[in-house]
């Protein structure tokens, strides 16, 4: 089966095949005396291709690949192995898009639904459907996780032989990692690792037991390049508790003066950690009953402590110290300080005599509420949703009341912004939803189509929402389907009855996607759910 | 190995026209009638039956006419492949294949569409890289020995003749051909588009469960409409095939009524490379200008190579190379090989002298197959 094959081969009758070609290339009539007329050589040049295809014999194999390890997760069941290749291949077209969408769903948007909720029920992707989607995850960095998990040990070999999908092998995704409990492999790529290796390696370390990964970080700690030691404390947020304060008290004293700040960071978020105890002492000189008296100056415990000294450009200097004591003091040191009052008590006060330095507590308030994740001191600094966000008690940025939000249990945060929606409308809901949880519960769902509705009455149009319309498609539960058919019915006549038939059925139109979407979703998670065994 | 990228990239598009049927659209085109198998094999073969002509001896009057041209236009093309040798083929590649063209076109109008087909791959060949003149002699040897096989037929044996007269592309005379009842199992099913977009091919690859026979069916569309007979790889149909002569038993039409079929409920059972080839070269007898032969092979290894994939036997050390465009693999081979996962599988495909080409694969133990994308 070789290009060779026909070469070798001398035939009795009809000479040997390089000759005819050259014959042939150079022409009968060209040479003298050899071969006959082109009749014979065509005739010759039949026998002897004939003979070679004929003749075929397989070729020497060439060295296989190493077959690929085991993945003893099953594959899901038959619809949704349809349903993911159907997505994979609407990747594709969905790339281009052109202006105004119409009333079809987005499945790009559901491919990382459909990836997520895949892995949360353990499933293997198809074999069949791995180049796909390896070539989805290399387009869409979002997706490569949950991608590469899915895609598993044979997506990991597959990856290895085509250089297109390098990425998947750099991403790690447990690929050439060693088993956490395999301490002298651990130990050997540690110390010999590439960098990305490295931090993948105390990654998986830290989630498997985080005692092990600060001591496998302190083995080679003073050895590190500041750069590197900055990104592998970094890594110490995930899983960071009280057993890291030594560690990180020792940091403390670190050449680096970003190391340093990071560690105090970190510390800070430790309420029972001494540090935190140090901060709390200063902010409770600073702020009381009597009012706000910030910092003099910043001494060398505050320094040591990661206080950074000069202001960004406009802001005074005691403002700036006052700002990061209070943000690094425990919360729950204000309670004594005000005599037995609760957060919103605290939150409401007037500040005598420092009007100018209110705003900056506040501000220090919350950011300490997101960083020690204190709901109580969260929700009192969020205030009431339908009171105007101007007023609100903590801050005005929507995105710092997103990050409030966060620390909120998930039924609270999610009333907390329905309750917002209702007072306010979806003009500034957008970052608040993001903080939701998905899918959105009931009266969250609710109020956004409610708001929704509202603003198709009031004659405005669907893209003004495209925003909240983007996430309503992957956040809303399926479960409001029903409702939003029943508001498309609404929508659709105002457009067949006046001369201005725009809003009434471009609404029309988007509520039937969002239709569409909810219940393509809700068949998706079905068709994922295990076949039952037989 | 270039040699084989050349081969390839030639091979790719325009071979599939000559499968195209006999009355297949194109300039100088007269006999559109009973014999076209546009729209559906099996009722165009009835309705032609049907519509049997009236005057038996007009029929044969027309049938001498263009016997005649075919004859004038496989003599027109004898000349012009001595000329290409007589004169030497190293000119080609500067010459372009517009002179080609239009011998093609010439061949159209002797209502000789299977030689035009293959006198437009001939031209292509010189403008596909290195190794072109030994392809190209291989192609016009075997477009020759077409053409001696025409001007010799009467002295012919049936089966050989019946090959001759489709590849040249007279539209198969009353004969019937065999019928064979069985329960097919349909292997494969993929569409090509002639060069000019103007007609769609499908192709069904079939095997009969009992028999163990290849049968291939074709159904054609025009642009707009793809073809009409659908059936899913993977189905079982019980069903009569009747085989057209010649072209080594290989084209075959269903007989209408077949239903939807079954499941199959096994991997069909493979053979390794060497029998593989085999097969080829045994039909090469029957029909010297096939192509490739439908072979199932297994259980094979996918091996994936920067200058090529090959498919190895998962016992021994023989292995088929696998006939690519030439360039980057395509999505079909990436899909094998992850199905493969470094073991062995069942692959159905084309296996000709350019190497072999996969259609569908099977994993060890699983009966559903995998229909490769191309």
């Amino acid at each position: 089966m070789t290009a060779t094959a026909g070469e070798e081969r001398s035939g009795e009758a009809c000479g040997d095949w390089g000759e005819l070609v050259g014959a042939a290339l150079l022409g009968t009539g060209r040479r003298r005396g050899s071969g006959g007329g082109p009749r014979e050589l065509l005739d010759a040049a039949a026998v002897h291709t004939l003979r070679r295809r004929a003749g075929l014999r397989p070729a020497e194999a060439a060295p296989r690949p190493r077959p690929a390890p085991a993945d003893p997760r099953p594959e899901p069941p038959e619809p949704a192995r349809r349903r993911l290749a159907r997505l994979l291949a609407g990747r594709a077209e969905a790339g281009a898009g052109s202006g105004r969408r119409g009333a079809s769903p987005d499945l790009a948007e559901l491919l990382p639904q459909w990836l997520a909720a895949a892995g949360r029920h353990g499933y293997r992707a198809p074999a069949v459907l791995l180049p796909a989607l390896l070539d989805a995850a290399r387009a869409r960095s979002d997706l490569r996780p949950q991608a590469l998990a899915l895609a598993g040990p044979r997506g990991m070999w597959l990856a290895g032989l085509n250089p297109d999908w390098r990425f998947a092998l750099r991403a790690g995704a447990g690929g050439g990692l060693p088993d956490p409990e395999d301490t002298a492999a651990v130990r050997q790529l540690w110390q010999e690792g590439l960098f990305a290796e490295r931090a993948g390696l105390l990654g998986a370390v830290r989630a498997r037991d985080p005692a092990a990964a600060v001591r496998l970080l302190s083995s080679t700690w003073a050895t590190e390049r500041a750069e590197d030691r900055l990104m592998f404390l970094d890594s110490l947020r995930v899983g960071l508790s009280a057993g890291d304060e030594p560690f990180l008290e020792a940091a403390l004293d670190d050449r680096s003066r970003n190391v340093r700040a990071t560690a105090a960071e970190l510390l800070s978020a430790l309420p029972e950690s001494a540090l935190a105890r140090r901060m709390a002492r200063r902010a409770l000189a600073c702020v009381g009953p009597d009012g706000v008296a910030p910092p003099a100056g910043c001494d060398a415990g505050m320094l040591r402590d990661g206080v950074a000294e000069r202001p960004p450009a406009g802001r005074g200097e005691r403002s700036w110290w006052l700002g990061q004591l209070v943000e690094a003091a425990p919360l729950s040191c204000w309670r004594d300080r005000f005599g037995g009052l609760d957060a919103a008590a605290v939150v409401a006060l007037p500040m005598p005599g420092g009007e100018s330095w209110a705003e900056e507590l506040h501000a220090a308030w919350c950011r300490a509420a997101v960083r020690q994740r204190d709901p109580e001191w969260a929700a009192a600094l969020l205030g009431s949703p339908a009171a105007p966000t101007a007023t609100a008690p903590g801050t005005a940025s929507l995105a710092e009341r997103a990050r409030l939000l966060s620390v909120l249990p998930e039924g609270e945060r999610a009333g907390w912004v329905a309750r917002f929606i209702g007072a306010h409308g979806l003009s500034e809901a957008f970052q608040l939803l993001g903080a939701c949880v998905v899918p959105w519960a009931g009266p969250l769902g609710r109020a956004v189509v409610d708001a929704l509705d509202a603003a198709r009455e009031a004659g405005g149009y669907p893209w003004s929402f495209s925003g909240v319309m983007g996430l309503a498609e992957r956040c809303l539960d399926p479960a409001e389907a029903g409702r939003l058919e029943a508001l498309t019915a609404a929508a659709q006549p105002e457009a067949d009855a006046g001369g201005a038939a725009g809003a009434g059925a471009y609404w029309a139109e988007a509520f039937q996607r969002l239709t569409a979407t909810l219940r393509l979703r809700a068949a998706m998670l079905a068709e994922l759910a295990p076949e039952p065994a037989v | 190995m270039t040699d084989q990228q050349v081969r390839h990239t030639v091979e790719q598009v325009p071979s599939r026209a000559r499968d195209a049927p006999s009355g297949a659209p194109g300039p100088g085109r007269e006999e559109a009638g009973p014999q076209t198998r546009i729209g559906g094999s099996a009722s165009g073969r009835a309705a032609g039956a049907r519509a049997a002509p009236a005057d038996p001896e007009a029929a044969r009057r027309r049938a001498g006419r263009r016997a005649a041209r075919i004859a004038a236009g496989v003599a027109e093309l004898e000349q012009r492949l001595a000329d290409l040798v007589r004169e030497g083929m190293a000119g080609q590649e500067q010459a372009g294949r517009a002179v080609w063209e239009e011998t093609a076109a010439r061949m159209v109008d002797a209502q000789a569409p299977g030689l035009a087909a293959r006198v437009r791959e001939l031209g292509e060949i010189p403008g596909c890289g290195p190794g072109w003149p030994a392809r190209m002699l291989e192609e016009g040897a075997l477009l020759h020995l077409l053409n001696r096989g025409w001007l010799g037929l009467a002295g012919l044996p049936q089966p050989l003749a019946a090959t001759v007269r489709s590849r040249v592309g007279l539209p198969d005379t009353a004969a019937e051909g065999e019928a064979v009842r069985d329960r097919w199992l349909v292997l494969a099913q993929y569409d090509s588009v002639s060069p000019d977009g103007r007609l769609t091919t499908r192709r069904t690859w079939l095997r009969g469960t009992e028999s163990g026979r290849p049968a291939l069916v074709l159904d054609f569309g025009p642009p707009g409409r793809p073809p009409r007979l659908a059936l899913p790889v993977g189905r079982v149909v019980e069903a009569e095939a009747r085989f057209r002569p010649g072209t080594a038993g290989l084209r075959a039409d269903l007989a209408e009524g077949y239903g939807a079929g079954a499941p199959c409920r096994q991997v069909p059972e493979g053979v390794g490379t060497g029998p593989a080839l085999d097969a080829y070269g045994a039909a090469l007898r029957e029909d010297p200008w096939l192509e490739s032969w439908p072979v199932v092979l297994g259980p094979v290894v996918p091996v994936p190579g920067e200058r090529g994939w090959q498919l190895a036997d998962a016992e021994g050390g023989g292995a088929l190379p696998v006939a690519s465009g030439g360039g980057r693999p395509q999505a079909g081979l990436w899909q094998l090989a992850a199905l493969s996962g470094g073991g062995p599988v069942t692959v159905f495909g084309e296996c000709g002298h350019r190497g072999f080409t996969p259609l569908t694969a099977w994993e060890p133990g699983c009966p559903e197959p995998v229909a490769l994308t191309g």
